[in-house]
């Protein structure tokens, strides 16, 4: 049974990645399965590092491709051990097969994503894509926004996953260059307050279906139409649905432990107590947008900023429950769902819970697109995304320069 | 031996030998297993026997009980009997041949069931339909 020794908290100046590769040395992962892309290979390479230089007792496997990663994740794990790996953008769709593996086979395995844009065209920077193109999977799907968030999700998410009415896996996924090769100081949590928050690595049994050879059994066999198929699909949704309270309780946990505050786990606010619009955005561009509040707020008007840390599972119930406070919301996609209502991910499912919840009356949406492949969204572009929300309440007119009603910021030479 | 615990009664199911059920049975989703599992056991498909065309047949008198037909049937159909002798269990075998292919003596063949079925008509006296050669 493999475990860090003891060390105490420390503070170090890391890059995301490199906080990525301690989040998964302080949770005591027993196996590794690698390969290398752009923007996450120094995740990887930190972790060989730690395993062969500083006594990391993980079992350190080089795979031959992202398929293969994901697919060697899925054996470690189910033959019952706490499995990380990391990847990014045209990796992670190379391994999209294996992750509707992982998720149908219920296994707890958190896998960080330097997100980058799709190709074609080659693109390595900043864009969400990769990960939204996941969201059908079954996976739940964080977004961080902070270096210290990369680490501190890794060891909530094995909270989580682990847990017996969960047994989900989590990607987390941040913006590659952005964060990843960002650096800032992070502390690192001292290792006893770790191994007492997170379940200890069983010497017996795992809460999700693991191979023993004592005990032998099949999985994954093909069931007929008239068999359990659609059902064992319900359990993995109704497991994500249980998700939201899981998710709210270890970060209600983690900042009593670790005095780290990520609210309830799913949807964070800045300054939205008293606003009279809020823009929504989720990764980096979530903690940029606090300066332009700031900013905006010493020019006279009210505005908050809405931080999404949890997609999967959608979070609902919040979304509702802050449409009935604040009578619009903008909600800006780094990433493309094309042809869709808005052609963004997030904001065509807020759009979605909004009428659910029969709140189209009651607050005013209006989408964004901006940043995709990486381009840079700067702090005014963001009070210009603020300022286009109020504009939209006040007069009910969708700007000009949308596309299907979606407003496409930072375009070069405009829409 | 891995643990058995309680939450749920899939647990118990998925967690030790002695406390499976010998006949998978669930009432709804709260039953099910997070995944699709089973446990090994004989004939779980049916008795696969009916889906032959050719079976093997052993000459004991040539074989030498090398155990290279147990070996390489991929169901385990091949046996060895109380006597020490090594048979097929004919309810589950699906003739693919390969005991036959593998087997060094020579005392494997692979006859067409059809024409054992025609054998024991005609030495029953059942007369064989039109199609069939006299």
């Amino acid at each position: 049974m493999v475990k860090e020794p003891p060390r105490p908290e420390m503070r170090k100046i890391l890059t995301g990645n490199y906080a990525a590769a301690w989040g998964a040395r302080v949770s005591n992962v027993e196996v590794i399965t690698a390969f290398p892309i752009t923007p996450q290979t120094t995740v990887m390479e930190k972790l060989s590092d730690f395993v062969e230089l500083e006594g990391m007792k993980a079992e350190y496997i080089r795979m031959e491709s992202e398929h293969s990663v994901f697919a060697g994740a899925v054996g470690a794990s189910i033959a019952g051990a706490r499995v990380f790996t990391a990847t990014s953008g045209q990796g992670l769709l190379y391994a999209t097969e294996m992750a509707h593996w992982t998720a149908g086979t219920r296994l707890p395995i958190v896998v960080t994503i330097a997100s980058r844009g799709i190709a074609p065209p080659w693109n390595i920077w900043a864009d969400f894509s990769d990960v939204m193109s996941m969201r059908d999977t079954g996976w739940m799907i964080q977004f961080s926004s902070t270096h210290q968030e990369i680490l501190d999700s890794i060891i909530m998410g094995y909270k989580v996953a682990e847990d017996v009415d969960i047994l989900l896996p989590l990607f987390i996924a941040y913006g590659g260059f952005v964060l990843s090769h960002t650096s800032r100081p992070v502390t690192i949590p001292d290792q006893d307050a770790v191994d007492k928050y997170l379940p200890a690595i069983p010497e017996k049994g795992w809460p999700h279906i693991f191979l023993d050879p004592d005990r032998p059994m099949m999985h994954g066999n093909l069931i007929n139409p008239a068999g359990p198929y659609m059902e064992f699909r319900l359990k993995i949704h109704e497991a994500m649905l249980n998700a939201k309270s899981k998710i709210t309780a270890a970060a209600e946990e983690f900042k009593t432990v670790f005095k780290r505050d990520y609210g309830d786990g799913l949807v964070q606010e800045y300054k939205c107590e008293d606003a009279d619009l809020a823009v929504m955005y989720y990764g980096e561009l979530a903690k940029q947008a606090e300066v332009a509040v700031d900013e905006l707020r010493e020019e006279g008007y009210k505005v908050g900023a809405i931080k999404l840390r949890t997609f999967r599972p959608f979070p609902t119930e919040r979304i509702q429950e802050i449409a009935q406070r604040i009578p619009a919301l903008g909600v800006v996609d780094r990433a493309m769902a094309y042809g869709n209502s808005t052609g963004g991910p997030l904001s065509s499912e807020v759009l979605s819970a909004i009428a659910q919840g029969k709140l189209g009356e009651k607050c005013a949406i209006l989408p964004f697109i901006a940043g995709l492949g990486g381009r840079d969204v700067t702090v005014q572009e963001q009070k210009d995304q603020m300022i286009q929300v109020l504009n939209y309440k006040e007069s009910g007119e969708i700007p000009r320069d949308s596309i299907a009603s979606t407003v496409w910021t930072g375009l070069l030479h405009g829409v | 031996m891995t643990e058995c615990t309680e939450k749920y009664k899939w647990m118990k199911v998925a967690a030790c030998v002695a406390d499976r059920p010998k006949v998978q049975v669930y009432k709804g989703c709260e039953d099910l297993t997070p995944i699709p599992i089973s446990f090994p056991s004989k004939g779980s498909i049916g008795e696969t026997g009916d889906w032959r065309t050719y079976r093997p047949v052993i000459n004991q008198d040539k074989c030498t009980d090398c155990g290279l037909c147990w070996m390489y049937c991929p169901e385990g159909t091949i046996q060895e009997n109380q006597e020490g002798m090594l048979e097929v269990d004919l309810r589950y075998c699906k003739g693919c041949g390969i005991c036959a292919t593998s087997c060094k003596a020579g005392a494997l063949t692979m006859v067409r069931e059809s024409d054992l079925k025609n054998a024991q008509q005609k030495k029953n006296g059942v007369p064989l339909g039109p199609c069939h050669d006299v």
